[in-house]
């Protein structure tokens, strides 16, 4: 039988670009360019990997977002995945993590799976809960924050790489994986993908489709309320100095200064 | 008074400082209750009285070790009814944030993570957060059920505020999906003497300009003469120059010191989202122009296999 593999993926504001807040205090997406979340592409590339090991694999791509979100679909399609959902909806604008894990979970039974895959966490929110709200949610196994993964028999293993220990992971499929960056390099779009990406289906769900009620999800459905949010004061200008041959001395001179030393 | 669960992140009975933190943090918002799980789970006690805890709830069980996260869920879970706290606090680690992000949708509340600050507010506490690579504050509450918060290291001060710390039993019944994923092997991480990056007063970091594996000894010795941690920015991990555990950075660790040394570190964003909260910031590289001296309190544009060395050498003579 076939494995289905779901994997989860956010479009989020290019990290490297000006990213701020809107009026309503929720991400501004629309003065920054967007993208698939970099640390989701080694979720797509590890569902690609584990598919090419299975004698007979299927990956979706799965989004929630706006419509610009078909972006991060499309790069991940062209990257390899089968087909993809996008679940949007007027009524998602300001969900938190909460409501998102909600619509995720909701949109991965109704497509069907035996193995999630998520990054670590996304490069706005950066919460990195989500993963294990999903096997919360889907009551299954949760293998997360994996740095090396593979699935044999109806098993998923994998090493997690903590604080204090590297520990081996087990658990039986159906279940919820997340991989880090350490994973594994994620490859680059082919031109012959990128063509094949044009034809492969997306199917579009809003929240009717998923039996999600408008008032369990949004910015008044969340669960958190953010009360303000200020830019950082810049920091105020330090003192530079050019090495001439006294640059270590005069850096201790500023540390014992500071009583750091 | 409000109770305030505090769940204890601690090795084999040694409570870890990051916990400390979190029980000053619990006393601005009531009394705090601990929960201690697993091995050595007891002796927790005498520290997280000395800071402040009254009740100590313990549980243990291999469950706690053989199994990944959930039935430390189950636990806060059981604590969680059995005291009917105001807020329930976690340290950020990354179990820690899973535990809680659990606990959180089972109690229907709401979650915030890698709080930087916490305090009391009319509608419960308000948490402190950093946002797009540290460039935001932003404050925030949760608005439904028990609040559910996890706290970065190095947000609050170690204080010492003496309670009884009395040992209760916490009663735990593991759930069905408690033993859903197994922990295998367990390999713990080789010890190299210097403190926990996340939680260290201060850092050395090493990037790009480092240029070799065998360089980083001179941010070690450095990292030493200070009693400091040692970082590394993405560039020297993906090099293979320093282990990922000391990576500092969005997809790293994120360090919040009272010094933070970058040495040979361009200060891209992805780097500077681990490190912008760092009290004092001090950087040397030899690029006048990198953008990690828009960040820094003090900088030294120089080669840093002169400036590095000149620096240790001076630390330690002038410790005598």
């Amino acid at each position: 039988m076939s494995l289905r593999i779901v994997v989860c993926v956010k479009y989020v504001p290019d990290a490297t670009g000006d990213r701020h807040f809107a009026d309503d205090l929720t991400v501004d997406r629309d003065d920054v360019d967007g993208l698939l979340s970099e640390l989701d592409e080694y979720a797509v590339e590890q569902a690609l990997q584990i598919a090419e090991d299975a004698d007979d694999a299927e990956i979706t791509v799965l989004t929630v977002g706006p419509e610009d979100a078909k972006d991060a679909l499309r790069k991940a399609l062209s990257m390899g995945a089968d087909k993809a959902v996008h679940v949007e909806d007027d009524d998602l604008h300001g969900t938190d993590v909460m409501g998102t894990s909600l619509v995720l979970a909701k949109a991965i039974e109704k497509t069907g799976y035996d193995l999630v895959i998520c990054g670590m966490a996304s490069t706005d929110g950066t919460m990195g809960v989500l993963p294990a709200i999903l096997a919360e949610r889907l009551n299954v196994p949760q293998v997360t924050l994996l740095s090396e993964v593979s699935v044999e028999d109806g098993t998923v293993k994998g090493r997690r790489d903590g604080d204090t220990a590297s520990e081996q992971l087990e658990a039986a499929l159906p279940a919820v994986v997340s991989v880090t960056d350490q994973s594994g390099e994620a490859r680059y779009p082919s031109f012959k993908g990128i063509m094949a990406a044009k034809k492969k289906p997306v199917e579009a769900l809003d929240l009717d489709d998923l039996d999600i009620d408008a008032d369990e999800v949004g910015l008044e459905g969340a669960w958190t309320a953010v009360d303000s949010a200020a830019e950082r004061p810049a920091r105020t200008a330090g003192t530079i100095v050019k090495d001439e041959g006294e640059g270590g001395k005069q850096l201790a001179e500023f540390l014992a200064g500071q009583k750091f030393i | 008074m409000a109770e305030v669960l505090v769940y204890v992140d601690h090795v084999d009975g040694a409570v870890r400082k990051p916990t400390l933190e979190l029980l000053t943090l619990a006393r601005r918002i009531g009394e705090p209750v601990a929960v201690a799980l697993g091995n050595g789970a007891a002796d927790t006690a005498a520290a997280l009285a000395e800071h402040g805890a009254p009740r100590v709830l313990t549980a243990d069980a291999p469950e706690f070790a053989d199994y990944l996260v959930v039935p430390k869920v189950d636990a806060l879970q059981a604590a969680h009814a059995a005291v009917s706290p105001v807020a329930v606090l976690v340290p950020s680690s990354a179990e820690g944030k899973e535990i809680a992000a659990r606990l959180a949708v089972r109690i229907g509340s709401g979650i915030i993570t890698d709080a930087v600050d916490l305090e009391a507010g009319d509608e419960g506490p308000v948490a402190t957060q950093s946002a797009f690579a540290a460039s935001f504050t932003t404050k925030s509450r949760v608005s439904k059920g028990t609040p559910v918060i996890t706290v970065k290291p190095n947000s609050a001060a170690v204080e010492a505020a003496p309670a009884a710390g009395v040992v209760e039993a916490l009663e735990v019944s593991f759930s069905a999906g408690a033993t859903g994923t197994k922990v295998v092997s367990r390999t713990p991480r080789e010890s190299t003497g210097r403190p926990e990056l996340t939680e260290a007063a201060i850092v050395v970091s090493g990037g790009r300009g480092v240029n070799g594996a065998e360089n980083f000894a001179i941010i070690e010795k450095l990292a030493d003469s200070l009693g400091a941690a040692v970082g590394a920015s993405r560039a020297a991990v993906d090099a293979g120059w320093y282990p990922h555990s000391n990576q500092v950075g969005q997809t790293g660790k994120s360090v919040s010191p009272q010094l933070y040394i970058a040495s040979g570190i361009s200060g891209a964003i992805q780097h500077r989202a681990g490190m912008q909260t760092s009290k004092t910031i001090v950087a040397i590289n030899k690029d006048a122009e990198a953008p990690i001296f828009d960040l820094v309190d003090y900088g030294v544009v120089g080669d840093l296999f002169e400036v590095v060395p000149q620096l240790t050498t001076e630390i330690e003579s002038r410790k005598g």
